[in-house]
């Protein structure tokens, strides 16, 4: 490997990792919602487009930094979740059907009606949020001069993928260290002993999608200053959450941390080395992989180890 | 009366085209058949086997692009990709049945999911074969008429039709709705489920796949955007079950029925057509949050409910 193929390599690894961190938001959200309810979100993909959208409008007509946006579009979102628990998916939980998969269909109908409503709002052009540090980047060779590779460190990327870390040790803080981040997690282990134990199952079923959706909608923010922006980028983001949980296992927060980071180098490698169309199909190749060779995902491995101690 | 219904169906559907219908009305038809096709073919996996895909816009694609490559690579005419499409679907069901049917209930769901996108994507790269993006168009016409088209459609529902009914009546049948019912007690009364999942796939593919074959047929041209859409094939798909009946004969028909008429109806009235989506989701919605048996499915429900709305004042 020559000097090139290095830097290549790096370069690649590096926008891979900063990749992989916002994954690895979106696919918290995920992964929140199927531990505590034990349902599929497909609307995911759809909220964080919705998230996406508050950042343009505050951007475009309060010119509210996109990472400011964040404080306001997650808490947007969380309302928008709490109240689809509430009155779309607590209703359907109740009805009696042939069909258990019923509410994965329906938060199928829920993410129709988001990203065709948000069509007819801002109509299917692309959008953008034109920041002035879009192509700021920070260069090895000004730190180093004598540096044999030349390798580059975007500046949104890496402040957006600061943010994402940020936000994942405050929701650590919040479900490993509060009363109510508890009751979220005693709700997800067992759903009745949870209410033998007191705990109000419903209103935290509630606050788990919204803080789902909150976090996906946190993740758009971040994501907005690097990206384009229309109604149907949705769904690829839904499933890009499915494939990142089930590679982290299944309800498992950590796991989806590490599943987020191995999609993201992974895709970024399929980017580089074998042409961008391809990179969907890499995405796929590897949810596959992890069904027939990890079905646990990484989190079986994690807990495997913890077994052996 | 019961026994011969299917056949009185079948009579007066084929005296129909006899009726003079405008070209519209037999394009309607036509394609009102082939959404009962494919949601025949649906319910056997979803409605019986209780094997919900979110992905058969695969299969649709993959038997519309084998009759699509067969005429443009091969020379051959596009009808032969009908039984062709038999053969590919049935290879492409084993494989996405390896993968995805390790996965359960909604698992399953979002893995055909993922199929349906992989497909469609390996499709646009695919240039040397498929075209990609510019899609394959057949430019000699068998028929200028519908009314061939029409009976042709109508005979591959009518052994769809056939085909499900001896499936479902027969040891098969129990054995999809067993593990339907519950999987774990299922594989503990020594039914093989895998082997019955995947059989159930196979079936359920390769009838999609026909009807896929058909429609390049019938419309002449395919590109990866429409016979693999998600939204518009692999959704709807669900939708015409959902909304017609789940496990029922007779609910898909009644949902192609609905759907293909609401989708037509939305689209000519000015200022509506961007929204079909969100009307389809609210149906949607509405549906699974009021008949989740879909509407022959629920059929003693709606009863009850006119029966009260007649006697309360």
């Amino acid at each position: 490997m020559n000097a090139v193929q290095v830097e290549v390599l790096l370069q690649t690894l590096i926008s891979g990792i900063l990749l992989g961190g916002l994954y690895a938001l979106i696919g918290i959200g995920m992964t929140l919602i199927m531990g505590v309810m034990k349902i599929i979100n497909l609307a995911h993909g759809e909220l964080m487009m919705v998230g996406m959208y508050v950042a343009y409008v505050l951007f475009t007509f309060f010119h509210i930094d996109p990472y400011l946006a964040v404080f306001f579009a997650a808490p947007f979102l969380f309302f928008l979740g709490v109240l689809i628990q509430k009155f779309l998916i607590t209703p359907v939980l109740k009805v009696d059907s042939i069909l258990p998969e019923n509410q994965v269909i329906l938060t199928v109908g829920i993410g129709m009606v988001l990203a065709n409503v948000v069509t007819m709002i801002f109509k299917s052009d692309y959008l953008s949020t034109p920041v002035d540090y879009a192509t700021k980047a920070w260069y090895l060779t000004d730190y180093w001069r004598d540096a044999p590779i030349e390798l580059s460190l975007s500046f949104a990327w890496s402040v957006s993928f600061l943010f994402a870390i940020f936000i994942t040790i405050a929701l650590w803080f919040f479900l490993s260290r509060t009363d109510m981040g508890k009751s979220i997690r005693a709700t997800a282990q067992d759903n009745d002993a949870a209410l033998l134990m007191g705990v109000n199952v419903g209103r935290m079923r509630m606050i788990t999608f919204g803080l789902g959706s909150a976090l996906v909608g946190a993740a758009g923010c971040l994501f907005i200053p690097m990206y384009y922006l229309y109604p149907s980028l949705g769904g690829q983001f839904t499933l890009i959450a499915f494939v990142i949980t089930i590679l982290g296992g299944l309800g498992s927060t950590v796991g989806a941390i590490i599943g987020g980071l191995i999609l993201g180098v992974f895709e970024s490698l399929t980017a580089t080395y074998i042409g961008m169309g391809w990179a969907p199909v890499g995405r796929f190749a590897i949810f596959v992989a992890a069904l027939v060779f990890l079905p646990g995902g990484v989190a079986s491995l994690l807990r495997r180890q913890r077994l052996g101690k | 009366m019961k026994k011969y219904f299917p056949l009185f169906v079948l009579a007066l559907l084929s005296v129909i085209p006899l009726l003079g219908l405008s070209t519209y009305m037999m394009h309607i038809l036509i394609l009102v058949i082939m959404w009962t096709v494919i949601g025949m073919a649906w319910n056997l996996l979803g409605g019986y086997c209780g094997q919900v895909s979110f992905g058969h816009a695969a299969f649709y694609g993959t038997g519309a692009y084998t009759a699509g490559i067969l005429y443009y690579k091969l020379g051959l005419s596009a009808w032969w990709g009908i039984p062709a499409s038999i053969a590919v679907v049935a290879i492409l069901s084993l494989v996405v049945g390896f993968v995805c049917l390790r996965l359960r209930g909604p698992y399953f769901a979002l893995g055909t999911l993922a199929i349906g996108v992989i497909m469609r994507v390996t499709a646009e790269n695919l240039v040397d074969l498929t075209q990609g993006d510019l899609g394959i168009l057949i430019q000699e016409r068998t028929w200028v008429e519908k009314i061939w088209y029409y009976y042709i459609i109508l005979l591959i529902a009518a052994v769809t039709f056939l085909v499900i009914k001896l499936v479902v009546e027969s040891k098969l049948g129990y054995y999809f709705v067993a593990i339907r019912e519950d999987q774990d007690a299922a594989e503990s009364l020594g039914i093989n489920t895998t082997l019955y999942k995947i059989v159930a796939l196979c079936l359920s593919g390769v009838l999609t796949g026909v009807a896929g074959g058909f429609y390049t047929n019938y419309m002449g041209y395919i590109d990866p955007g429409v016979v693999f859409a998600l939204h518009d094939i692999s959704i709807v798909t669900i939708m015409v079950v959902m909304v017609g009946g789940v496990a029922t004969y007779w609910g898909p028909a009644i949902g192609a029925l609905i759907m293909v008429f609401l989708a037509e109806i939305i689209r000519s009235i000015p200022g509506l057509g961007a929204a079909h989506h969100t009307l389809f989701g609210i149906l949607l919605i509405v549906i699974i949050i009021f008949l989740p048996n879909g509407i022959v499915g629920d059929i003693p429900k709606l009863k009850k409910i006119f029966r009260l709305g007649g006697v309360s004042p």
